[in-house]
């Protein structure tokens, strides 16, 4: 009517009946009209309509979720980072002079039933020295600022010994979260006026001047690893999700067409109902994201802590993830429908079957291998930019390498078996026809469990080097203490301290320090291996070599330059420095003659059962030499304490801390790497089986859908007197299959990435087998889980009422 | 069809005078043929010879139209009887087994059981056919299917019939 | 109302989904090589007469006896076995399974009843061949017409040489020609066996394939050999 109304008067009368025209439906007007129309219909289905659109939303939220997580790592480890960086200072090359803006900073950091505690001494030089964030002021002397947990954990009835060792300070206030690596991080800054200029620091600023180091090699492939290894399954899922509920979707677009929408409209209505159950899902993603974050302070993974608000995606991130996931919806939805043409009366599908050809999908891996193998052949420095990227893009092409190659694994290997009984023929000819649901979710499994596979090989690797070494030298229950000390009495003292301690069984002690050769015009004597004194009593002594006699006078030289193979110009009456330069910022300083007695004799160092090796050149009794003629004189002491004995450790360490809180202690007795180690094999664990729970869901769901279709004929076979178990069994086989394909290539595919990656590294393959058991075990669980959620829908399609025509 | 066992079975709801009787006819049945009144009398007198009928009063002036007609117990049997039989199944059946099915409601019978009856001797002759096409040459098969494919029109007929007899009963009875 | 000699009867069957009737004391009886016709309106309780009588449903009140068997009383897994055995069923559609073969869609109850593949396979193509579908064996359901589907389905009713068949509309999907072979190649297989045929249809032209039809209105039967 209006098209004839805005014709020329005179035309009107002898115009043939027009065809009804045909809009040009390309406007901008017209696709968010069609994409609006495909949303309603998203949204007012009913309640089957409603489940369908909840289920993608859920799917989708999920995969926001832990793309936003992902997104969240940089931000995470730049603000983790940052914060480390802003409130320490251990010292510069050229340590500023004494004023009014300078303090004395030392680390006192110890050990507390396993857990380390961050400790950090200061003298304030004057009336304005610098304050670290999270303080507002520092503590005056005698007094100290902790962290809430390091609160709480003094606080705690089983932490008398710790309250013990700290009771030197006072607490009077809190660190604020500035000033904090993490919520649950144990540490204090105390002020401490005895502190001295030998074992301390002098700063005017806190935050450091360096760059925090750029991830390791390992560490970079680790996260890579990671990031492809999480990624996938996500995307695997996102890419399921919208797909549900594809068969009533096809039927009410046939309906349209019906109607007169024309194909593209069909298709822009279908991007609209994605659309909408993408967005939904982004919203229920991002709701799901702040409210998992809240769990950020309690979880520790590589003794990484952080604060909920730490865990923030890069607003660009973030941008990225908002726009691509629903395009990427929107894409998916029109790629499933690429086959198929919507035809008034029902759904054509005009897909030829596709072979699925070999090549391009061997290639991925294959390229992969390709940049990979050379770099394990020939290990080589790898932390350069080009080696960096060969190395991300290998693995990843490796990994994508199974996604690719397992829908030809699987129908190729399908597409062989013949006969067998009636549930496994059911099942295997089920997945000839149409294979592509199935291995389109098991291929997620296959991704994440290559990577977990082969991320679990990269930290067993460097774990096991740190497991053995801590296993050989834990064997001995021993404890090692150095300080600085003055002379030998300084150190005897100490060590008859020690000895009185609960627990201590015994303890040696030496008093050490570094001697140089004379200076010469042809020699740089800052380039020689200095020699090293140790300074003892004939009982001391006797615990560190074979002496053949000794009374106090006498010394020794030993055959330490033996074992080193260097001369360090260390023999009877020799003329050595004993101001030997250090190094790094004294170069040449004023040589202090000494020589070594003529009567010195030659002495065998004793081998030590718990591994160490001894050093020392020349052994002295304490009236040889004056220790405050030494440069620097520390002291070693080795304490051996009874394993029976409780808490002997803390009360060693206490005592030490009475001494001089400054004294570092060292003990073989907790790995550290364990705790690291643990809680990532925990988040390995945990990031396997739920993504392998998440494509379980999917799988249920499509399985579900794919009986729903099959109602009639479920229901014809029931009336056949096939048995409940022949279907149930053909569901689990049809189930395991792709599964049990997908898991060995995930195996086969996870080992070789992770050899291939250790030799990268230069490290020995070693494989945690029970893990990949484990991991392996989970498959199998996802298949059980799959197919026993799969029976009660099942059985409930047999019974007769299938069979009513409806 | 039988003009005589319907005005038979129209008179089973009451006495009724000639001229209703020709009204009620033509209302229900009579949409492409009403009846004459001479029909109506000839049929009533033949009626009234075989004691289905009885004169149940006469008003003044009398002609066949003004005489008030009754059924009796052995015309009531007859309708029954004829109710009950199935027609000869042949081509335009319908119209009989119209009255047939109208009557049936009218006069509260069982319609569904007029057809069923109806369709097992269709059935019957149908089943017939099928032997003798099982058996016989093309031009046999032919001849069969041509019958066969009527006496299915007509059951279709009577389910479709049968479907929407609530319908019906709604109408006639209102 | 069991007459002498009936291979399955059934005697005042009751079923109700939810609060309708499906079937409200209907009688049933066949005897061996008898093709007997059920006819009635849609929804008064044919299919639910068929799902009792073949023991995919349990009627709520009535028993079904086939040969000395109650069938009501027997267990699930027992009235399956025979549903495997000495029953066969023809759908009027969605009965093949669309990713086995033809041939394997045959052989499936003769496999259910633990016949060894081949074997099984070899009778199917029997089968296939005296339903003159020799040639689909090796196609899936999907890839041949509605007519040979109905054939390769009455090949695997036939397939187990049940002594009862069950058809359900099965030429409901079928053009007038290919339904007419289908039930003269059904009824033939039937007699020559000896097998009774439990014929649900609603068109009279199917109908005239049996020997005796029976009409199920509102849930009650009416044995149209037994008017009078």
């Amino acid at each position: 009517m209006t098209l004839l109304r805005s014709q020329p008067e005179g035309e009107r009368d002898t115009a043939a009946p027009a065809l009804p025209s045909v809009p040009r439906r390309t406007g901008p007007l017209t696709w968010a009209r069609d994409l609006a129309m495909g949303m309603r219909f998203a949204a007012g289905g009913g309640r089957e309509g409603w489940i369908r659109t909840a289920l993608t939303a859920a799917g989708v939220a999920l995969g926001v979720a832990i793309l936003l997580l992902c997104a969240s790592a940089p931000t995470l480890m730049n603000a983790w980072h940052g914060r480390e960086k802003a409130r320490e200072n251990l010292g510069q090359a050229h340590p500023p002079p004494r004023s009014d803006r300078t303090l004395l900073y030392s680390t006192v950091d110890t050990t507390f039933h396993g857990t380390g505690i961050r400790g950090r001494l200061v003298d304030p030089d004057g009336t304005h020295p610098p304050v670290p964030p999270g303080v507002a002021h520092l503590p005056g002397p005698g007094e100290m600022v902790v962290s809430p947990a390091l609160k709480d954990l003094l606080a705690d009835p089983d932490s008398a010994l710790l309250r013990e060792r700290l009771s030197a300070y006072r607490i009077v206030g809190v660190i604020g979260d500035a000033g904090l690596a993490g919520p649950r991080e144990l540490t204090y800054l105390a002020h401490d006026d005895a502190l001295g200029e030998r074992n301390s620091y002098r700063i005017d600023h806190f935050g450091k001047n360096w760059e925090a180091q750029p991830l390791s090699t390992p560490g970079l492939v680790l996260v890579i690893m990671t990031c492809v290894a999480l990624m996938t399954p996500v995307m695997v899922f996102i890419g399921t999700s919208v797909r549900f509920g594809n068969e009533r979707r096809e039927r009410r677009l046939a309906a349209l067409r019906l109607v007169g929408a024309d194909v593209r409209t069909t298709r822009r209505i279908a991007s609209g109902e994605a659309l909408f159950g993408s967005l939904l899902g982004l919203v229920g993603g991002a709701a799901l994201f702040l409210l998992g974050r809240q769990l950020a302070p309690f979880i520790t993974l590589w003794d990484i802590n952080v604060f909920a608000a730490d865990v923030a995606p890069a607003p660009l991130a973030a941008l990225l993830i908002t726009v691509l996931v629903p395009t990427a919806a929107v894409l998916v939805t029109l790629v499933a429908q690429r086959g198929i043409t919507v035809e008034p009366l029902g759904i054509v599908r005009n897909r030829p079957p596709i072979r699925r050809r070999l090549w391009w999908r061997v290639a991925l891996p294959l390229v992969g291998a390709g940049l990979l193998v050379p770099m394990a052949v020939w290990p080589g420095p790898i932390d350069d930019p080009l080696a960096t990227t060969r190395l991300a893009a290998g693995s990843t092409l490796l990994l994508f390498g199974v996604t690719t190659l397992l829908p030809w694994l699987v129908e190729r290997v399908v597409g062989r078996l013949r006969g067998g009984p009636v549930p496994w023929q059911l099942a295997i000819r089920r997945l000839q026809l149409s294979s592509g649901s199935a291995t389109r979710a098991v291929s997620g499994i296959t991704v994440a469990l290559a990577g977990a596979i082969a991320i679990h090989m990269l930290m067993t690797a460097s774990q096991a080097g740190f497991a053995a070494a801590y296993a050989k030298s834990g064997r001995v229950p021993l404890i090692t203490l150095w300080g600085d000390t003055t002379s030998w009495q300084q150190t005897a003292r100490t060590l008859d301290t020690l000895r009185a301690t609960p627990g201590v069984t015994t303890a040696r002690a030496l008093l050490d320090a570094n001697a140089g050769r004379m200076p010469a015009p042809d020699r740089d004597p800052s380039r020689d291996f200095p020699s090293i004194i140790g300074v003892g009593t004939c009982a001391e002594l006797r615990k560190v070599a074979r002496l053949p006699s000794c009374r106090d006078g006498d010394s020794f030289v030993t055959d330490a330059r033996r074992a080193s193979g260097t001369d360090r110009g260390v023999s009877p009456g020799a003329t050595i420095d004993l101001n030997p330069p250090d190094a790094y910022n004294n170069l040449h300083p004023t040589p202090r003659p000494w020589t070594v007695p003529p009567s010195a004799r030659a002495a065998r160092l004793a081998p030590l059962e718990d591994g160490h090796r001894l050093y020392y050149d020349l052994l002295l009794t304490p009236s040889v030499l004056d220790a405050a003629r030494l440069t620097n004189p520390t002291m070693e002491i080795l304490v051996r304490f009874d394993r029976d004995v409780p808490d002997a450790v803390e009360h060693i360490r206490n005592t030490a801390a009475r001494i001089d809180p400054t004294m570092h202690g060292g003990a073989s007795l907790d790995n550290p790497h364990d705790r690291q180690y643990d809680g990532v094999r925990k988040a390995v664990f945990l990031g396997a089986a739920i993504t392998l729970l998440l494509i379980g869901i999917g799988l249920i769901i499509s399985t579900i859908e794919q009986l729903h279709e099959r109602r009639r004929l479920l229901s014809t076979l029931d009336a056949y007197g096939i048995r409940r178990a022949t279907l149930g069994w053909s569901v689990l086989w049809q189930t395991a299959l792709p599964v049990a394909l997908g898991l060995g290539l995930a195996l086969a595919c996870g080992l070789s990435l992770g050899s291939l990656l250790l030799s990268v590294i230069d490290s020995d393959v070693t494989v945690d087998w029970p893990v990949v058991a484990g991991m392996i075990g989970i498959g199998g669980g996802v298949i059980l889980f799959v197919t026993a959620l799969s029976l009660p829908p099942l059985w409930r399609m047999m019974r007769p009422e299938g069979l009513r025509t409806e | 069809m039988s003009i005589g066992h319907t005005l038979l079975g129209l008179l089973e709801s009451g006495p009724r005078h000639g001229y209703d009787l020709k009204r009620a006819f033509d209302e229900h049945f009579g949409q492409d043929r009403p009846l004459h009144y001479g029909q109506v009398y000839s049929t009533m007198s033949r009626l009234l010879k075989n004691g289905l009928v009885e004169v149940d009063g006469v008003e003044a002036g009398a002609g066949p139209e003004r005489k008030r007609y009754a059924i009796t117990d052995a015309g009531i049997t007859d309708v029954a009887q004829w109710l009950a039989r199935p027609e000869k199944p042949e081509p335009y059946l319908q119209s009989t087994l119209y009255t047939k099915v109208v009557l049936a409601l009218l006069t509260d019978r069982d319609a569904a059981e007029l057809l069923d009856t109806q369709r097992a001797e269709h059935l019957r002759l149908m089943r017939g056919l099928t032997e003798r096409k099982r058996t016989g040459d093309l031009a046999d098969q032919l001849i069969c299917d041509h019958a066969l494919f009527h006496l299915e029109a007509d059951l279709r007929w009577l389910e479709l019939t049968a479907a929407r007899l609530d319908k019906l009963a709604e109408a006639v009875g209102g | 109302m069991t007459p002498e000699g009936s291979l399955l009867a059934a005697e005042a069957l009751c079923k109700a989904y939810g609060p309708t009737p499906a079937l409200d004391g209907a009688d049933f009886s066949i005897h061996p090589g008898e093709v007997v016709a059920v006819l009635g309106p849609s929804g008064s309780g044919k299919s639910t007469l068929l799902h009792c009588l073949a023991g995919i449903v349990r009627p709520d009140s009535g028993t079904v006896r086939y040969g000395p068997h109650a069938l009501t009383d027997l267990s699930d897994a027992q009235r399956s076995a025979l549903r495997r055995t000495d029953f066969g069923f023809v759908f009027q559609f969605g009965q093949l399974v669309p990713e086995l073969t033809c041939l394997e869609n045959v052989a499936l109850p003769l496999r259910l009843n633990g016949t060894k593949r081949k074997e099984a396979e070899r009778r199917a193509h029997d089968w296939l061949a005296q339903l003159e579908v020799e040639g689909v064996g090796k196609q899936r359901p999907g890839e041949i017409s509605g007519g040979q589907g109905q054939r390769v389905a009455v090949a695997r009713a036939l397939a187990t040489t049940p002594r009862v068949i069950f058809a359900d509309e099965p030429t409901g999907a079928l053009d007038s020609l290919n339904g007419e072979r289908v039930l003269t190649l059904l009824t033939n297989a039937a007699r020559d066996t000896n097998a009774a045929v439990v014929l649900v249809t609603h068109e009279a032209r199917v109908a005239a394939y049996s020997d005796r039809e029976i009409v199920v209105r509102d849930g009650r039967v009416k044995d149209m050999a037994g008017r009078i």
